[in-house]
């Protein structure tokens, strides 16, 4: 009887509550990980998601062994016909340029000051280039260390997609890449990091450092964030709002599956990264459950702002739900 | 019974040789592309993922080169190999937003009519960086961890012998992510304190590396002081040996063997570990000038990319993998016979 009873609890609850499991970007992680929570309690239907990194979350769904993939670097249209797959945005990411220089508590860093210190043009602090923008800040005579991440991130392929806007001499000398051979190494003033961690670690722990890094782990470490000048010219702090700013500007669109990079927007902070997910349309099914947990997320954007993330613009969301009804992926109501 | 017996533990030694066997056949299958692509000029190429441009002469060299790359890629490269996707996307990007930058770039795709870009991948730096960083934690860790061993066998109390033993054996379960927490958030800063340079370089990582595997030595190489028996040792003292005469003359000889096998065993992982030196040596493709600069090693370049390479790349991390696996191999068979054979 009790046997029979369990059975039948079991068999009610599978019925109606299911379970999808998902790989991928680890920048997408802690917030898809608050939202499969708040989902779980209110429908009781499981999301699995492991961070393995976007190359994982591709690999992963193009063969059908997970049932969406996660990845920072959005595939192209032709790619995603091929493998039969679907691609939207679900958050986005401000990068931000954290310093430590002793004594200097606000940097603006202009287009200029970033081209060179990336490309190793400008090699000491006190550079007029640096200095310019900041009148009121003693800066030291002492070499830039430039920090970059060791290990292949999406985050250093956003980055190296906003340089490659703002300067045609990387795009042609360095390129957009996972990771990159950076010019600074060459001149034994770069210091790489595992990890957003280990960037930010990096630069805590060496003064008159410079580096990229995910906006929630600069926070989370506490350091100095510098002003970014975006593309109007206007310099822009690292503050939710200024990404939110930047990213209503992203152009996302329906025709190119997303596939869109939003570094260097027309108007405020100009570095940002959005994050994909990735899913079988042909798998209807499937598909539905998974974009029914990301419709619950559309509609949770608070979680995604404390974690430091910036939520889609209203726009970006009507056209991702529009975006689902076209390819028949459109979470059942 | 007997016969099972012999059977079993043959079985079980020959497994090990099997599984060996296995993986240098796997890693050797993955690394062919690569093998076959950069030969073994990729062991004296310090280039590591540097995109060159090759210029296309007639249709009959594009021809060739689609070739020598179709044949080159690992089983599941399709058009998101590494490289080619990168670039890929950049272009697609570019042709698709429209913005003047963007134009411009795909205004270059005239030019990739007569350039063809390559991936060249060479090993040159991780393997000088694995072999520097194994050194200084080598010659830190010896002397050390035979000062341990000699202490705790033949000097300290067994009051003392005890505890302190067991903190050694301790020591040795740590996990390597531990060590590497620490030299980042500690050890480093220290190190570059005192010696200059950035936070995260090549000493701090072969200090890390000695202290990782000073547990090994030390416990081992007791173990093997302690089998002395006690007989020889007390005979010397009898002739008026001191101490140190007795260490030197009569317990060192009599537990060579095993002593060598400890440090062979520490040089091994010392040459292999991953996590705790990708952490603290500083992940920068670049010579160390200094001892205090950063570099890389092979380990450490398999840790940072294996997850997220595909193509080419992944092709290059399998030859680099092999590359350290012949090498531990060829520094460990010839300790071992060097050694083995002197003792004789």
């Amino acid at each position: 009887m009790l046997k029979k009873l369990a059975f039948g609890v079991v068999l009610g609850a599978s019925a109606f509550a299911w379970t999808i499991n998902g790989t991928g970007s680890s920048f997408q992680y802690p917030v898809n990980k608050a939202w499969i929570k708040g989902f779980y309690s209110e429908t009781s239907n499981r999301v699995n998601y492991t961070a393995t990194g976007s190359g994982t979350g591709i690999k992963e769904i193009e063969v059908r062994h997970v049932d969406f993939g996660g990845t920072d670097k959005p595939l192209t249209p032709r790619t995603l016909r091929k493998y039969h797959l679907a691609q939207f945005p679900t958050v986005i990411g401000g990068i931000t340029l954290a310093y430590n220089i002793p004594g200097v508590h606000s940097l603006k860093l202009s287009e200029i000051a970033i081209e060179g210190i990336a490309l190793g043009s400008i090699q000491y602090w006190d550079n007029p280039w640096i200095a310019k923008y900041n009148p009121n800040e003693k800066l030291p005579h002492k070499k830039i260390i430039f920090v970059h991440r060791s290990d292949k991130s999406g985050t250093t392929f956003n980055f190296t997609y906003y340089l490659s806007k703002l300067s045609t001499t990387w795009f042609h000398h360095f390129g957009v890449h996972k990771a990159v051979n950076w010019p600074t190494d060459a001149q034994g003033r770069g210091v790489a990091g595992k990890g957003n961690f280990g960037v930010s670690t990096a630069i805590k722990t060496n003064p008159y450092s410079v580096g990229y890094v995910d906006y929630a782990d600069a926070v989370k470490n506490g350091l100095n964030l510098a002003e970014v000048q975006g593309k109007d010219g206007a310099f822009y702090a690292a503050t939710p709002a200024n990404f939110a700013k930047g990213a209503a500007y992203g152009g996302f669109s329906l025709k190119n599956d997303f596939f869109k990079l939003i570094a260097y927007p027309k108007k405020g902070y100009p570095i940002l990264a959005p994050t994909f997910v990735l899913v079988h349309y042909d798998d209807a099914k499937t598909a539905k459950r998974v974009t029914s947990f990301f419709s619950y997320a559309y509609d949770h954007d608070e979680v995604a702002s404390k974690l430091g993330y910036i939520p889609l613009p209203s726009n970006v969301k009507a056209l991702v739900k529009k975006y689902w009804v076209e390819k028949g992926i459109s979470p059942e109501k | 019974m007997e016969f099972l017996f012999r059977k079993l533990t043959s079985i079980s030694a020959t497994v090990i040789l099997l599984i060996l066997s296995a993986i240098f056949i796997v890693l050797f299958f993955y690394a062919k592309p690569a093998i076959k692509e950069y030969g073994l000029h990729f062991l004296v190429d310090p280039r590591w993922g540097v995109t060159i441009q090759i210029p296309v002469k007639n249709s009959a060299t594009v021809q060739n080169n689609t070739n020598s790359n179709a044949s080159a890629s690992v089983g599941n490269n399709e058009d998101d190999s590494d490289n080619m996707s990168d670039s890929d996307n950049v272009d697609a990007a570019l042709g698709l937003g429209g913005d003047d930058v963007d134009s411009a770039i795909s205004g270059g795709g005239e030019n990739s009519q007569n350039y063809k870009t390559k991936e060249i991948y060479g090993g040159l730096i991780p393997i000088v960086g694995t072999i520097l960083s194994t050194i200084i934690a080598m010659l830190f860790a010896v002397p050390i961890a035979m000062g341990i061993a000699i202490f705790l066998s033949e000097i300290a109390m067994p009051m003392l012998a005890k505890p302190v033993g067991i903190a050694i054996e301790l020591l040795a379960a740590i996990p390597s992510i531990i060590y590497g927490m620490w030299g980042l958030f500690y050890f480093g800063p220290f190190i570059s304190h005192i010696f200059g340079g950035p936070s995260v370089n090549l000493l701090v990582a072969g200090l890390v590396l000695g202290v990782m595997i000073i547990p090994f030595m030390a416990s081992l190489t007791r173990d093997s002081m302690n089998t002395t028996p006690d007989v020889l040792k007390e005979s010397a003292y009898a002739l008026g040996a001191t101490k140190f005469e007795v260490i030197k003359d009569v317990i060192f000889p009599y537990a060579k063997s095993g002593i060598i096998g400890s440090i062979i065993l520490a040089l091994g992982r010392a040459l292999g570990e991953t996590m705790a030196v990708a952490f603290v040596i500083g992940g920068v493709f670049n010579y160390p000038k200094k001892l205090t600069d950063p570099t890389v090693s092979i380990p450490v370049v398999l840790a940072n990319s294996f997850a997220e390479s595909s193509g080419m790349s992944l092709a290059a991390l399998f030859y680099l993998s092999l590359v350290l696996f012949v090498v531990s191999f060829i520094v460990i068979v010839t300790a071992k016979f060097y050694f083995l054979r002197n003792n004789k």
